[in-house]
């Protein structure tokens, strides 16, 4: 094998760091108007589509390349794929916005590609060193991004919260690495593995730095007790870029959390699961009551997202491919559910400008069936109704969790499940029965397209979709332990 | 290894570095001043941390250890730049970088 063959395998990442950079070119030597910046959005669509067939074209198998630091295997490039798909929408979505605010501008695209290459990177780390890089190429542009609309004095008061608590939170994941690294001699995630003898209890330094580590991923996740920058992070920042961060952050970030637990501590199951529970419980019930109060949309999908995420960890929790298999068929539908929201809530804008409240929303059946009809097929999604593809979400991940001995896990989430369904069905109420406000301008082409996309995965993925994602998530979770 | 009291081990470093990291946490979450000094706070703790690592790296012959602190020294530096670059467009919005001026958002 060539030296050039050996590194097929990050071809796609490749793909991405080159195109922003002939982005960043194209943008400098062109003239700033707002066609060349959607052309420059339209090219980076591009690219994320090219990296994704290279994704899909490479073989099913596990490959890894510079000494174990990189690894490709199905589960990385399941998530990967889910992630480009929401960095693709977000750019997608974000053309029309940014327009209306006079704010398009090409660096958008440059940046969200070059935080995809960070989030390609933490989904395939298999080293402290490639995470710690990759997680914090993503952070970065996500500082920047949250923070894009200079003159919006929320928008840079979002960036700066994000800032400080990112760089706290990368802070205390570094610690816990340092720790590890110096009571198992090794950074990579396989060496950590084998340092750690089966059946032993590993020693105080590894268990200190593993609830660090866990610290710190909880913060990229939002997981309770980490979670407070998301709310106003998600409020104050531009509305598709918090579209960026809910759908391609989480997935790079759970993929993270899942691999370095899964893949780096596969004999301190007792040790990180006691941590995992714990989480899951506080972000599924903090997810549940604390949104009741919200009447924010953005917000209010903060903490549902929060919510979402103890779904997730207790999937992660059962510990078991099955478990790992949840996560991955959660994570595709939250994607796709999320998306659809925040198509909807960038389509709530009026003559004077965006809104936000939910208030706003009152008697939209009235005025656009339509848009009434796909929140209220994506909200009853959310809140977990079958048929629905967000039934099949949770069913996923609490199944293996019971089969796992955590049956009261398994409740817990269930309840939570049941109280998050009063907010979500409440929206509902206000669309469907109250007095209707004045109708929304007209939506873009794109937003109704992920609309469209959105609550057609959701209605019809109990027939088409569900199935082989199914198959190829089952496929993909078993690769994960090696 | 044998340390007498005038010997310097693994364990002092690694203590220094645990209050370094104290001091920037309780700078970040205490400091109820200036934005300028939570930024001193992180770059405290990513040194904390570089300290860990170059103990660990010495004391077990591995050099991993002081490549990845080459690694967070450059990423730091980068950070900071981002937080400044931040700090300054905030500034011209709101006019103050007082933490306690930090709370458009709540809730």
């Amino acid at each position: 094998m060539t030296e050039a063959a050996t590194y097929a395998p990050i071809y796609p990442e490749l793909v991405l760091a080159i195109g922003a950079m002939a982005l960043l070119m194209f943008g400098a030597f062109t003239r700033e108007t707002d066609d060349n910046a959607q052309l420059g959005g339209w090219l980076a669509i591009v690219i994320l589509a090219v990296a994704a067939g290279m994704i899909l074209a490479q073989p099913a198998e596990t490959v890894t390349v510079f000494n174990g630091a990189f690894i490709v295997d199905p589960f990385g490039r399941f998530m990967k794929l889910l992630m480009l798909a929401g960095s693709a929408f977000a750019i997608l979505m974000s053309h029309g916005y940014f327009k209306r605010h006079r704010a398009l501008k090409f660096e958008l695209p440059v940046l969200i590609l070059l935080g995809t290459v960070g989030m390609s990177m933490m989904i395939s780390a298999g080293d402290f060193i490639a995470l710690y890089l990759g997680v914090e190429l993503h952070s970065l542009v996500s500082y920047v991004l949250a923070a894009i609309r200079r003159d919006d004095v929320r928008a840079s008061e979002a960036g700066l919260k994000y800032f400080v608590l990112g760089a706290l939170s990368s802070g205390m994941l570094l610690y816990g690495a340092s720790l590890i690294y110096g009571f198992t001699g090794t950074t990579s995630l396989a060496g950590i593995a084998a340092a750690i003898p089966p059946g032993g209890v590993p020693s105080l330094g590894i268990i200190i730095g593993l609830v660090f580590l866990l610290a710190g991923m909880a913060f990229k996740v939002a997981a309770v007790p980490f979670h407070m920058w998301s709310p106003d992070v998600y409020e104050g920042s531009p509305t598709p870029i918090t579209a960026f961060f809910a759908a391609a952050g989480k997935v790079a970030a759970v993929a993270l959390l899942t691999r370095v637990v899964i893949a780096g501590f596969p004999n301190a199951v007792a040790q990180w699961q006691q941590i995992i529970v714990f989480a899951a419980i506080g972000s599924m019930l903090l997810g549940a009551f604390a949104a009741i109060g919200q009447t924010n949309l953005k917000r209010l999908m903060a903490y549902s997202s929060i919510g979402h995420v103890g779904f997730m960890l207790v999937g992660l929790a059962a510990a078991n491919a099955d478990g790992v298999a949840g996560i991955l068929i959660y994570m595709a539908i939250y994607l796709a559910m999320t998306l659809g929201v925040f198509a909807v809530i960038l389509a709530m804008r009026r003559e004077e400008g965006m809104v936000e409240d939910i208030y706003e929303l009152a008697g939209l059946a009235q005025t656009d069936l339509k848009m009434a009809a796909v929140l209220g097929v994506l909200l009853f999604s959310l809140a977990g109704v079958p048929p629905l593809a967000g039934f099949f979400a949770k069913w996923y991940v609490l199944a293996p969790a019971v089969k796992a001995g955590l049956g009261w896990l398994a409740i817990i989430g269930v309840l939570a499940s049941v109280v998050s369904a009063f907010y979500y069905l409440r929206i509902i109420k206000i669309m469907f029965f109250d007095d209707p406000k004045p109708a929304f301008e007209k939506s873009d082409a794109a937003l109704v397209f992920v609309m469209g996309a959105s609550v057609i995965f959701t209605l019809v993925f109990v027939i088409w979709p569900g199935p082989s994602i199914l198959d190829a998530a089952n496929a993909a979770a078993v690769t994960l332990k090696f | 290894m044998e340390t007498g009291i005038w010997e310097i081990g693994i364990g002092h470093y690694l203590t220094v570095a645990a209050c370094l990291l104290t001091l920037g946490m309780f700078g970040i979450f205490l400091n109820r001043k200036n934005v300028i000094i939570i930024l001193m706070s992180v770059e405290l703790m990513l040194l904390a941390v570089n300290i860990n690592l170059v103990a660990f790296a010495h004391f077990s012959g591995d050099l991993v250890g002081q490549v990845f602190a080459l690694f967070i020294l450059t990423v730091a530096a980068a950070e900071t730049a981002i937080g400044l670059a931040i700090i300054v467009v905030y500034y011209r919005n709101r006019g103050s970088i007082a933490v306690e001026d930090i709370n458009m958002m709540k809730g």
